[in-house]
């Protein structure tokens, strides 16, 4: 009987690149209080926003992914004839089929790239890394562009006091290819699927069809709130356990800008030395959902608060419950 | 592990309460309501929760932090909480 052939794949991979792309508008606190009967002061004690981008109208997670992919493929030293797999972590592709990843390969020709869409919420680009890595430690891809993009305004009900001042709009872009030596540590992902219900559309499009309103995103606030604290926050240390480094050798802490209270209580809970930068784009940025890492990241790195080469502790987590954390060498 | 004594569940919550919000532990009394009168918000009330749960040994899952209103109906669900555990053998 004939034997098969596995594939082989590269040693280990690297993130080369990451850049983001914010739409134009930016939108104050005040322009959203008075639909929810809230404050400025409100806002930022209750999540640390100061302000977030919305996408125009017209606007799609394709129009917000495409600058920020160039960017990247151009950082990477690369055109978009090399990147032969493009990953789209989103929850707000308006199209059911196809993926906003083929679309997306068409506007940066890339047309012949393996494309498809990951939708895994907050968790997404953590999620996006983990399979990136392992297709080209498999051999299945060489050059892989993995995008967050969200376009979360369309999604969100403006009356609704516990998401209506959360979410923002935006993208972050990333390459990964082969290295030489080991750059992306194990991850530690999964799910607490029981909690399923508590971030969620509110209702189905049949619902909608016969007569439902426009479908929202909900969130059980407090029980997210504590779920992210108490059972990521040891997600987060065993990713770095499996990297094989100590919680001091971190030169980042990038988790899901979800809330500043909870990015502030996850530094304390994993007790992260003064010298550990932390990402906090949420501040201007909002919840981006799947775009919120890589944008942070960017933003992290453009801006000089941690330099090249230095280790990074990414951690998402939201709907599903899922979650994902691995610890990233910084591009 | 012997059970807290009411005034020492009172007094073990306004330290965690001084600890997440800064008030004053004198602040911290039976009739005051967490929201209205402390001006703690849901947020700060589930990490005061949790850091109860590990205090005093007790159970408090996210459908009952809804229904403590004030500090005394906190006191009373902490106080029920560690007999029900005791009556089980769980203490």
């Amino acid at each position: 009987m004939a034997s098969l052939t596995a594939s082989k794949g590269a040693e280990h991979a690297r993130i080369l690149s990451v850049a983001a792309h914010r739409p134009e508008r930016v939108v104050m606190n005040d322009e959203l209080v008075e639909a929810i009967d809230s404050s400025d002061t409100w806002i930022r004690e209750r999540s640390g926003i100061i302000s977030r981008r919305f996408a125009a109208p017209d606007e799609t997670v394709i129009d917000l992914s495409a600058p920020a992919a160039l960017q990247a493929i151009e950082r990477a030293g690369l055109t978009p004839a090399d990147i032969d797999t493009i990953l789209v972590a989103t929850i707000t592709h308006e199209l059911q089929t196809p993926s906003a990843a083929s679309i997306l390969a068409h506007r940066i020709d890339a047309d012949r790239a393996v494309t498809m869409d990951l939708n895994t919420a907050c968790a997404g680009f953590a999620y996006g890394i983990s399979l990136a890595s392992d297709m080209i430690r498999g051999g299945s891809a060489r050059n892989v562009l993995v995008v967050g993009a969200e376009t979360m305004s369309k999604i969100i009900d403006p009356t609704d006091r516990g998401t209506a001042f959360i979410f923002g709009d935006g993208a972050g872009a990333a390459v990964i290819g082969p290295s030489s030596t080991p750059a992306i540590g194990p991850t530690i992902w999964g799910s607490d699927a029981g909690q399923w219900e508590a971030i969620r559309s509110n209702s189905s499009w049949s619902d909608f069809r016969d007569g439902a309103a426009w479908p929202t995103l909900r969130m059980a606030g407090p029980k997210v709130f504590r779920w992210a604290i108490w059972e990521m926050s040891p997600v987060a240390q065993k990713a770095v356990d499996a990297a094989g480094i100590e919680i001091g050798d971190l030169a980042a802490f990038i988790p899901h800008q979800a809330n500043m209270r909870i990015i502030d209580q996850m530094a304390k809970q994993l007790r992260l030395p003064e010298h550990v930068a932390i990402a906090r784009d949420i501040a201007e940025s909002g919840n981006t959902s799947a775009a919120s890492i890589p944008m942070a990241m960017a933003r992290m790195l453009d801006e000089g608060q941690v330099a090249s080469g230095g280790l990074a502790l990414l951690i998402g987590f939201g709907a599903g419950l899922s979650y994902a954390a691995q610890v990233v060498e910084l591009p | 592990m012997p059970a807290f004594t009411q005034e020492e569940i009172l007094a073990g919550l306004a330290e965690l309460v001084t600890e997440e919000t800064g008030l004053p532990a004198a602040d911290v009394q039976p009739g005051k309501s967490f929201v209205d009168d402390l001006d703690i918000d849901s947020l700060s009330m589930m990490t005061i929760v949790v850091n109860a749960q590990d205090k005093f040994n007790v159970e408090i899952p996210d459908e009952a932090v809804t229904e403590l209103k004030t500090v005394s109906d906190a006191v009373a669900y902490i106080t029920k909480a560690q007999s029900d555990a005791a009556a089980v053998g769980q203490a």
